[in-house]
């Protein structure tokens, strides 16, 4: 458990984090992880509805699923803070488990799953680039899940097998942020927490994914109205130290519109109308990816050709200073800037403790300001290889 | 041994006092007021500079907006590059957005990095060239950004349902064509610029942790611009659509259908507008509300259904909102009339109205929680013109409305026959 006083706020977060996400989902059921967390506010145990209490004290809330965690939080007034103690311990100790529940959840989920994967051009992108990218880690499906079938065909049982494997307070993280004391927040924690047997704690059992080891190339043709080209590369994990120097990577060569990548490819050469660099930010070792739309009338291997040229530059010449002094900047202020919603510091604490300190939170700064213009070039000759790279070329098939 | 049935006391939101902390006014030396709020635990500071440079005031399609967006994109000293490099190495972001009255440029740096940047500000807003590679990119990315947004159903039903509820011409109805993007020229933009930036009619909003000498410095950079307090807000007349129901087949492959079903309604200054906040909470404005409850957590048509009050300055609409499955569209039109008819007919219960009246409550102690939310709030009122009673008004009104004036209320304004019906797929 983690408490943060700010005395300034007249507001409180309480933020439960589950150490459970869709790469701890079998393959046959993926979706699973995410369904759950919009089950999670069927009612539990000893109360019929989550939201009606919190919102009766004057709180609100929300929930999200990644492929590493499941996070909820709610913020509400501080006086009401109990009522939130209340909930979330009632519902880590069960669930109701609510057939209509999971039934009317099934249909909403299938409809997230239209709305952001199925009814919007390139859509589909993230389904079949992870299904390149990974082949044994279970990266290869999204959060939302592989197919629409496993969330239609998920039942009651499953849903229970999940809830006791993995929501129990060894595989939880509770945070407290706002403006409220260590010890009122320790007293209420063995009040409402306490009672809760601990579990077992889930230890996962994930094969890494093999080092890959030739280009990977797919095509779709669809009737979207751009070419996009999409290159992925293979990176280390958060944990590891070289993380830093990937995301400075990225911020080089993707962040903001002085960044390389925009300022060469859509305003010198213009062959991108837009072009972003990032990575997925992910607990195991993750892809440091570029996604652009192409201008009418540039082929993809034209595209792709002047992407390559700008990634030769980064594994031969040093960065400028000024160019990594930006990015150092860019973190720092980017960094002060979320610490200032109350959520936001809550749920980074939270973060930070699953991946094993949140004091983590106090020394990341220091880690971006410690990555060097040569670490940089060696680790740019590390991830952009051919063999560690994954394209898709994106086809449009709609003539003018 | 604890009983988890019994809830623990509550103090009800409603009987919270909500404060909402008073700015600093200043006046530069040429009479540009602005508004601040110096206090914060981070070193961050946010300086908005609001124009009256709304797409309200000009004369072809896309303009206000063009201008607004290529400020950046060169001055007679710097090229796009060189300015966007200064902003990023100093880990600041420039913002700049168009609304229908106004346009702002906003800065937000560490505030250790002000006085290196307000010098580049002014440079923005005095001497902005809008080269003409610069306009060409932009359109030529606009119209590509375009095309991807026209085959997305909620993106085209968003644009539609404001042609109808205020007419093509109308600043809040009109929307922008890739003819449109195309016709746009450099003329266009330094004419725009000269006439609302360079001569303009500005004011500053700022907060966060701001230097002692915060108004001499913008005094220094921003108190000789020139001003023009002749510029008055366009009046235009709201001309809805003859037609009620629309349907729009834009994806012969779609798999679900953007609804969207709205009626004009008055801007904030009618007497009714604060109880129609309440009213509309009820009905659509929260996780909890009665569209939410039956659409989604009842019958599970939708991911998430939504109704709201534009936030406009000088006319507003009512309008309900959702992405459905494409063979349950009808389905959920169907129940949203239906929802509107047991406003009508039936009094909200005293437990609801509690709920929502809390729920209210806690999210403004939350909307002025810190000093960034607390000068948006201000902005808000401030440009809709009203002062900190109309905020307590709303307050007042969240505490004391009753089950009876809703009722009211959603006799005179949630009547079927009014409402403009909008299906795409």
């Amino acid at each position: 458990m983690i408490v943060h006083e700010d005395k300034s706020t007249p507001m409180a977060v309480v933020d439960v984090m589950y150490d459970v996400g869709a790469r701890d989902e079998d393959e046959n059921h993926t979706g699973f992880a995410h369904l759950f967390e919009h089950l999670m506010f069927g009612g539990s145990l000893h109360i019929e509805s989550y939201d009606e209490p919190l919102q009766m004290a004057g709180g609100e809330n929300n929930a999200y699923t990644t492929n590493d965690v499941t996070n909820y939080y709610c913020q509400l007034p501080a006086e009401n803070i109990e009522t939130a103690f209340w909930l979330e311990s009632d519902r880590m100790c069960s669930l109701a488990f609510n057939e209509n529940s999971l039934e009317v959840q099934r249909k909403v989920v299938s409809e997230e799953f239209k709305e952001q994967y199925i009814n919007k051009p390139y859509g589909d992108v993230w389904h079949k680039l992870r299904e390149l990218c990974y082949k044994e880690h279970p990266y290869k499906w999204m959060t939302i899940g592989k197919e629409l079938s496993h969330i239609e065909n998920a039942k009651l049982q499953d849903v229970k097998d999940f809830f006791f494997k993995h929501y129990t307070p060894s595989n939880a993280i509770l945070t407290v942020a706002g403006n409220v004391s260590t010890d009122q927040i320790k007293k209420l924690a063995e009040k409402w927490f306490g009672g809760i047997p601990a579990g077992k704690k889930y230890v996962r059992n994930i094969k890494p994914e093999p080092q890959q080891k030739e280009p990977r190339m797919m095509e779709i043709a669809e009737s979207v109205p751009l070419n996009a080209l999409y290159k992925c590369w293979h990176m280390s994990s958060r944990l590891d130290k070289r993380y830093y120097t990937a995301e400075v990577i990225t911020e080089i060569l993707g962040g903001g519109a002085s960044s390389r990548l925009f300022q060469s490819l859509v305003k010198e050469q213009q062959l991108f109308s837009s072009i972003e660099c990032s990575h997925m930010g992910s607990i195991d070792p993750g892809l440091l990816y570029i996604d652009g739309k192409l201008l009418k009338g540039i082929t993809l291997e034209q595209a792709e050709n002047a992407v390559i040229v700008e990634l030769e530059k980064m594994k031969t010449e040093l960065v400028t200073k000024v160019e990594l002094e930006k990015v150092k900047n860019k973190t720092e202020s980017m960094l002060a800037f979320e610490d200032i919603s109350l959520m936001n510091r809550a749920n980074s604490l939270a973060n930070y403790e699953l991946l094993g300190d949140a004091n983590l939170m106090n020394t990341e700064l220091e880690s971006y300001q410690a990555v060097t213009r040569e670490e940089i070039m060696e680790e740019s000759n590390r991830i952009f290889t051919e063999t560690n790279c994954s394209t898709l070329y994106y086809r449009s098939t709609i003539k003018e | 041994m604890l009983n988890r049935t019994i809830a623990p006391p509550i103090k009800d939101a409603i009987d919270f006092e909500i404060t909402l902390k008073p700015y600093t006014l200043a006046h530069l030396s040429n009479g540009v007021p602005v508004y601040y709020i110096n206090d914060g635990a981070e070193e961050v500071a946010m300086i908005d500079f609001v124009f009256d440079a709304g797409n309200n005031y000009e004369t072809k399609n896309g303009i206000a907006a063009a201008t607004n967006q290529l400020l950046k994109n060169g001055t007679a000293q710097k090229n796009a590059f060189d300015i966007t490099e200064y902003i990023e190495y100093y880990g600041a972001y420039l913002s700049r957005k168009s609304f229908n009255e106004t346009a702002s440029i906003t800065l937000h740096c560490l505030s250790k990095h002000l006085k290196e940047l307000l010098p580049l500000i002014r440079e923005i807003i005095t001497d902005a060239i809008f080269p003409q590679n610069e306009l060409e990119i932009f359109q030529q990315n606009n119209i590509q950004r375009l095309s991807v947004n026209l085959l997305k159903c909620e993106f085209v039903a968003n644009r539609v349902i404001d042609e109808y509820l205020y007419g093509p011409n109308h600043p809040y109805g009109k929307v922008n064509t890739k003819l449109d993007i195309e016709s746009i020229r450099r003329e266009d933009l330094i004419s725009f610029y000269n006439q609302f930036y360079i001569q303009s009619k500005c004011r500053i909003f700022a907060a966060g942790k701001l230097p002692q000498d915060f108004e001499p410095l913008l005094d220094q950079h921003f108190g000789d611009l020139s001003l023009n307090e002749n510029i008055l807000p366009v009046k235009y007349k709201r001309e809805p659509a003859h037609q009620k129901k629309h349907f729009i087949n834009n994806d012969p492959n779609g798999v679900q259908g953007a609804i969207r079903i709205g009626r004009p309604f008055p801007n904030r200054r009618h007497p009714d507008f604060k109880k129609a906040i309440v009213l509309n909470t009820l009905l659509g404005g929260y996780f909890g509300s009665r569209l939410m409850g039956n659409i989604r957590e009842d019958k599970g048509y939708t991911y998430g259904i939504h109704s709201y009050l534009e936030n406009h300055l000088e006319e507003s609409s009512w309008v309900v909102s959702t992405e459905a499955g494409k063979e349950v569209c009808e389905a959920t039109i169907e129940e949203v009339y239906k929802e509107m008819k047991i406003l009508r007919e039936e009094p909200v219960n005293a437990e609801e109205l509690l709920l929502v009246k809390n729920y209210m409550m806690g999210l403004n102690l939350g909307y002025i929680d810190g000093p960034f939310q607390v000068i948006s709030r201000w902005k808000s009122l401030i440009l809709n013109d009203v002062d900190e009673n109309y905020f307590y008004d709303s307050i007042r009104t969240i505490k004391q409305v009753s089950a009876e004036e809703l009722q009211e209320l959603a006799n005179k304004y949630l009547l079927p026959e009014d409402f403009y019906e909008l299906l795409v797929i």
